[in-house]
């Protein structure tokens, strides 16, 4: 190689910089001290960013004949993609250029003038000895499959689907339950505005059902996942609905004739009823019936058969199999969705040994008016109207024994239980909070709304929902539920005797999140919430190219969140989809086959199944869309055969160098006689 | 060999961080303006688990008188179990490293998530002085008095047993 010609360019954006680092000295030494390694000019400039800046590095490459580009300014997570945007269009391949930080790590985090400037020059002649180092390297292109895999059929996942289905391109929509719809299906109201659910929802979900671009698999799940960006080959398992989906006309007269009658723990929540061959709701999409063979009498003892027999289209196939479909596609939205928190775990609130205590979703059935008692508020007798209810926040949530964060909707929701509860019965309310935590659209105004309605607010962490009585003056109460809290507005103990509790359950990550992520190849909290690229700026992006999330799947949100997560992570697929191809970083592990002595260390230590071995030479390969580049098996391999490109060995151990031996003086140093 | 008052010692500590975590942590340092000794100096891979402990011996030999390893906590790594394998690799290096007579200080590992601007200047604060209690690092400087020159194998002999 002959000698490389490098520029060095120190910025001073404006006094964020030169306020600290003496940047002319900084200029000057590189060239005196660096000049032996290849530095052929260096300058200074105000904001080496500007075009002007930029221009300058363009000139000097083009008319000085550089060939290596160091620039001294801010973070590399600011200002790379700029610096490499200027040395391309020089003719410089890009990644020749790098931009070492004297900004996040020198000159903001330190007030010593002398220091700080002797650390940004070993900071430059780090970057001068690591670009040394550096050759040309080249983007990988990857074809991006225009069909998506959405996996979730709630409002998130229903709008993420709508929105890419509408652009004109395919879809396969992923389903758990018979029907689509998630738990908004269950709800009867939504906050503030008190528009009905199923009325703004199932007209998304019949679209979604009968769009020509929407694949809809239900009652399905999805089982293997393998390949990358814009090229994953996916296992999708239908279970048997024991119905041939081609003759069914959803009449529902199989579930008419039903003899068996079983209580429905999913969509009613418990409070209801359903056959042995149902439709989880009216409004289920797609329509066809589900027969769960677990509540069958023909599945218990081979007897029945009451739906066979009178199906008008002869659909009922008792023998059906279940079945796996292989799916190709470019990009995955995952919108699984939670679970509501388990009111049995917070064994004080009684959920479970007193009738009378309800959970947020059974009084969402309950209130609905197609729900399992007409949308009559009542205690579990199914007749007692109450006359006094309590509302309990935060079961569940931001509590210790439990989970320390926020839900979100609970406080809304809670609200909302008033409203209804005034609304339908005569019922005195109490909410019992911690916090109101209302900052949506609206949501105070709902607060204020509720408080003006007579809902009285208890601030305090209730501490027991118990029938026992206490005290000789609660002996009017025998059979009612006590409610006992610290009041901490009037700082003094209450014990409120009311008729229903209602225990507003915080939302938990799914059950089987973390085996989800695990299967998409995706991080998640240790709670089960998946982790977005970044928190801010990169909200529906997860950190595997090409899988997306959106909805409750993040973390606790409310409706129009969802919506919006799911709308936003489409608007990032159907870029990708547009541009047909996408550029990967070329920051990845490369196999010499020459000097692979085939040990196979580096294969356990692949996270993304991107090292294989290929039995017949012996030798190790690397998939490169499938590397993420971490340079694990780099460091592990003993024959030093594995390239980690845009990190090489030659690169940081120039870096380390010119770090640390340009500008350490040895210390004088007190030996021992 | 002590400390820094007559000497006025000021050590040279290398921190590794990784692209994710460790490295955007310190770039939130920078952006709230939270103070630490220019002590450090960075050095930014992909991966903690990119850490090849070649480059621990060449900081070393090239006049670091600390290293410090620092990436995302065990669960968030951004490469799902990426930096437990550092961790493996760093406890096999530290130990081979004070079995080479080296202060267990001088090789530390410090967890920063994204978040953590202000832990991970913490961190630098507390082992730049601990770092200058224990006084320079002889490791790297040729032509040393004999105490020193003892007390560790000759210097290509370290990288070689590295590569």
């Amino acid at each position: 190689m002959s000698e490389p010609r490098i520029g060095v360019y120190v910025c001073h954006c404006g006094t964020n910089i030169a306020g600290v680092v003496d940047v002319a000295a900084v200029r000057d030494w590189a060239l005196e001290r660096l000049g032996g390694h290849g530095v052929v000019v260096s300058r200074d400039y105000p904001f080496m960013c500007s075009s002007l800046g930029q221009e300058l590095i363009e000139n000097d490459i083009k008319e000085l004949g550089l060939d290596r580009v160091v620039v001294a300014a801010c973070s590399p997570h600011m200002h790379e993609k700029t610096f490499r945007g200027a040395a391309e269009r020089a003719g410089l391949n890009p990644y020749l250029c790098e931009l070492v930080s004297i900004r996040e790590q020198d000159s903001w985090v330190h007030t010593d003038k002398v220091a700080a400037t002797a650390k940004a020059e070993a900071i430059v002649a780090g970057g001068v000895l690591r670009v040394r180092e550096q050759t040309p390297l080249e983007p990988l292109h990857v074809p991006i499959n225009d069909t998506t895999l959405v996996v979730g059929g709630g409002i998130a996942g229903i709008s993420a689907a709508l929105e890419i289905a509408d652009a004109g391109f395919p879809v396969h929509l992923v389903e758990r339950e018979p029907s689509i719809g998630g738990h908004m299906a269950q709800f009867d109201k939504t906050f503030p505005t008190l528009d009905c659910a199923a009325c703004i929802l199932t007209p998304k979900m019949v679209t979604a059902g009968s769009h020509p671009n929407i694949t809809l698999h239900t009652w399905s799940e999805v089982t293997e996942v393998s390949g990358y960006v814009g090229n994953f080959t996916v296992k999708v398992l239908h279970r048997p609905r024991y119905v041939d989906t081609d003759v069914c006309t959803g009449c529902g007269i199989c579930e008419e004739k039903c003899p068996r009658v079983v209580v429905d723990q999913a969509f009613a929540a418990g409070l209801g009823y359903r056959k042995a061959i149902y439709r989880p709701f009216p409004q289920a999409v797609p329509k066809y019936p589900v027969l769960d063979p677990a509540s069958c009498t023909y599945f218990e003892n081979g007897k029945c058969k009451a739906c066979e027999k009178l199906c008008p289209p002869q659909a009922i196939r008792l023998d059906q199999q279940a079945e796996e479909v292989e799916l190709k596609v470019g990009n995955i939205v995952l919108a699984t969705g939670f679970q509501p928190f388990d009111a049995r775990r917070v064994e004080a609130y009684g959920y479970g040994r007193y009738a009378n205590v309800f959970t947020s979703l059974e009084f969402e059935r309950m209130s609905n008016a197609s729900g399992p008692t007409g949308g009559h508020i009542v205690l579990r007798d199914g007749v007692t109207e109450p006359k006094s209810v309590a509302i309990i926040h935060c079961v569940g949530s931001r509590d210790t024994n439990y989970n320390r964060y926020c839900s979100a909707i609970c406080c809304m929701q809670s609200m909302k239980f008033a409203h209804l509860i005034r609304e339908h019965t005569d019922a005195s309310v109490y909410e019992f909070y911690i916090d109101i935590r209302a900052p949506g659209k609206a949501f105070d105004e709902f607060y204020e709304r509720v408080q003006a309605e007579g809902t009285v607010f208890v601030r305090g962490r209730v501490a027991e929902v118990t029938n026992v009585l206490r005290y000789p003056e609660e002996a009017a109460q025998d059979g009612r539920l006590i409610v006992q809290v610290e009041d901490t507005l009037a700082a003094r103990q209450r014990r409120i005797p009311v008729d229903m509790v209602v225990l507003s359950v915080g939302l938990d990550p799914q059950p089987d999140a973390a085996d989800v992520a695990r299967r998409f190849g995706i991080g998640c909290s240790s709670q089960g919430w998946i982790i977005e690229r970044h928190p801010k700026l990169d909200p529906v992006a997860t950190m595997t190219e090409g899988v997306f999330a959106a909805g409750c799947a993040l973390g606790p949100r409310d409706i129009p969140s969802s919506v919006s997560t799911g709308a936003a992570a489409a608007a990032r697929i159907l870029g990708r989809i547009q541009q047909r191809e996408m550029a990967l970083e070329p920051v990845q592990a490369i196999v010499d086959a020459e000097r692979c002595s085939g040990c196979r260390i580096c294969g356990d230590l692949c996270p993304f199944s991107a090292i294989t071995f290929d039995e017949q030479r012996e030798v190790t390969e690397i998939n490169r869309a499938l590397c993420q580049g971490c340079g694990v098996c780099a460091a592990a391999c003993p024959a030093g055969a594995i390239t980690a490109t845009a990190f090489t060995n030659e690169e940081i151990l120039g870096q380390i160098e010119g770090l640390l031996t340009m500008t350490v003086e040895p210390q004088p140093v007190a030996v021992p006689a | 060999m002590n400390g820094s008052a007559e000497t006025g010692f000021e050590p040279v500590i290398l921190v590794f961080t990784c692209n994710w975590c460790s490295y955007r942590a310190a770039d939130l340092a920078g952006t709230a303006r939270i103070k630490y000794p220019p002590n450090v100096r960075l050095v930014r891979l992909m991966c903690s688990g990119r850490l090849d402990p070649a480059f621990v011996l060449k900081a070393f030999e090239s006049g670091a008188d600390a290293v410090v390893m620092t990436g995302c906590w065990p669960e968030d790594c951004h490469y799902r179990i990426q930096n437990v394998k550092a961790l493996r690799r760093f406890e096999l290096l530290s130990r081979v490293l004070v079995g080479l007579g080296l202060e267990p200080r001088r090789f530390q590992r410090v967890y920063a998530s994204a978040a953590e601007g202000q832990q991970l200047a913490d961190a630098f604060t507390r082992i730049v002085e601990e770092v200058r209690m224990l006084g320079p690092l002889d490791w790297g400087r040729p032509a040393r008095p004999a105490v020193a020159a003892s007390r560790v194998p000759d210097r290509p002999e370290l990288v070689e047993a590295s590569a």
